[in-house]
């Protein structure tokens, strides 16, 4: 109890001295999930809507890849990713394991899914009858897909907030791509494992309130957005 | 869709400058350092690595796992040099022609600790073999890291030396690193074999003692290793060298030499340049 009350306070101590290495170890998450999920967007959101718009044979099986997707282990991906990137793996000459570059790509493939999953849903859920209405009123297919995806904005907003809450919070990709290096692949959640392993535990608290205040102020942000709209 | 748009701006915004400041120059400047997690944990490459950095103009990317994952890495080539704490592991890959030029650098100790109650009476034993064999006879809590690092290496061969089998339900593997390996101990009142800078560092936190020291099989000895550029296409032999040299250099070996007196009062590693395995 005592190390817990200690922690914390010196936790704070830590956060509010403005203590420059975490400071950057924060900013290193907040852009590398950052990252990962405007890639998700990329490439979820035209995957979820293609999904939810056009028939084709075997849609249900992908529907349901997708869906498995969404609860993808971030070890598993870790684990591919690294294999893939290794100095003796197919794109090993691009040089990037090991550096944020490799975290921002298993991040975004962990993300990407849970993006397609969410918008695939909330773009089923406009009623078919709008986008014969568009069709009827002479949009195009392309003008049509536009106003199908406005109108399910506030649901796809959810997308964007489970996809990076996802992604800052996951340890096992981070770990095993980037390496936990001191000053260059060292998140919030993987310092916060080395920490608590040299027994810093109050270095390793005031980690677990940055990263908590951080998730809680952009799902703040994206919630206003979402409820104002 | 005003509503959207925000959104979007701020993340692709921010996705455009990690992408930028991750395009650091790779290759011949960078070096890759495959290493253990008490190198790391104790602090002691968060001195050496910058010095070095600043010396000799490289970027050092320090992967700390355990020492067996570490030389496996090497061996790969997906590292560009190696500092480990295995020595008989470590004979084999030089023997393989995997690794190259094993310099000793420094060295510590491992001790048995345990629980005041010490159920197995292995308090004072001399060898670490015997103290085993006692906790075996006893059935008394042993937690073992399990990991293939270099403590779990040396426990494997202790008990080989003991001559028993550990198995369940007293022996418990954690899977984990050192400090968390301790916290299990501490909290099943259980003996574990762990190297004495890692117990220095949560003596605050767990009520183990240590019980069983000085026996010989107990030195831990650390060693850097250059390697076959053979292993892989893209190892940085000159780097790995650069690297090498600098840790077995007077001025690296004067910081291992005082360093963790000013937290722990005591020195946590004898730097050991220049010596061979049977000077030990």
């Amino acid at each position: 109890m005592d190390l817990l009350v200690e922690g914390v306070r010196r936790a704070i101590g830590l956060v509010l001295s403005g203590d420059r290495e975490v400071l950057a170890i924060l900013w290193l998450s907040l852009q590398v999930s950052g990252t990962a999920t405007a890639l998700a967007l990329l490439l979820g959101v035209p995957a979820g809507a293609a999904l939810a718009l056009l028939r084709f044979p075997g849609r249900t099986l992908v529907v349901s890849a997708v869906n498995t997707g969404m609860g993808l282990p971030p070890v598993v991906v870790g684990l591919f990713v690294t294999l893939l990137l290794w100095r003796s793996g197919p794109l090993g000459a691009l040089e990037i394991l090991f550096t944020p570059t490799a975290i921002v790509i298993a991040q975004a493939a962990i993300a990407a899914p849970i993006v397609t999953g969410i918008t695939l849903a909330a773009v089923q859920n406009v009623p078919a009858a709008f986008r014969l209405q568009l069709l009827g009123l002479g949009a195009s297919r392309p003008q049509m897909v536009w106003w199908v995806l406005k109108e399910a904005r506030l649901p796809m907003l959810a997308a964007v907030m489970a996809g990076f809450g996802g992604v800052i919070s996951e340890i096992g990709a981070s770990m095993m791509v980037g390496g936990n290096i001191r000053g260059q692949t060292r998140t919030l959640t993987t310092a916060m494992v080395l920490e608590a392993g040299k027994g810093d535990f109050d270095v390793a608290i005031a980690l677990a309130l940055l990263l908590l205040a951080l998730i809680f102020l952009v799902n703040w942000l994206l919630t206003r957005l979402q409820q104002h709209a | 869709m005003p509503s959207f748009a925000p959104a979007v701006a701020l993340v692709v915004a921010l996705a455009l400058v990690p992408l930028t400041a991750a395009a650091q120059p790779a290759g011949a400047r960078t070096v890759i350092l495959s290493t253990t997690t008490s190198t790391q944990d104790s602090g002691l490459l968060d001195v050496l690595v910058p010095l070095f950095e600043r010396a000799r103009g490289y970027t050092v990317k320090t992967i700390a796992v355990g020492t067996g994952q570490a030389l496996a890495l090497a061996a790969r080539g997906e590292a560009d040099v190696t500092l480990a704490h295995a020595p008989a592991l470590e004979k084999k890959y030089v023997a393989d022609g995997k690794l190259h030029r094993r310099r000793l650098v420094m060295l510590n100790d491992f001790v048995l600790a345990g629980p005041d109650a010490d159920p197995a009476k292995i308090k004072g034993e001399k060898t670490a073999a015997g103290a085993l064999r006692k906790i075996t006879a006893a059935g008394a809590r042993f937690v073992s890291r399990g990991d293939r690092s270099g403590t779990h290496l040396l426990e494997t061969e202790l008990w080989k030396q003991a001559g028993v089998a550990p198995g369940a339900p007293w022996y418990i593997e954690s899977g984990q690193g050192m400090g968390a390996t301790l916290g299990i101990a501490n909290d099943r009142g259980a003996y574990t074999l762990t190297d004495r800078a890692t117990l220095l560092a949560f003596l605050k936190r767990v009520a183990l003692e240590v019980m069983v020291e000085g026996d010989r099989p107990l030195l831990n000895v650390y060693s850097v290793m250059e390697l076959n550029p053979a292993n892989g296409p893209r190892v940085n032999a000159v780097g790995g060298k650069a690297f090498a040299d600098f840790m077995v250099a007077p001025q690296a070996q004067a910081i291992i030499r005082t360093f963790g007196v000013d937290r722990y009062g005591q020195p946590l590693f004898v730097p050991i340049a220049g010596k061979k395995d049977e000077d030990l």
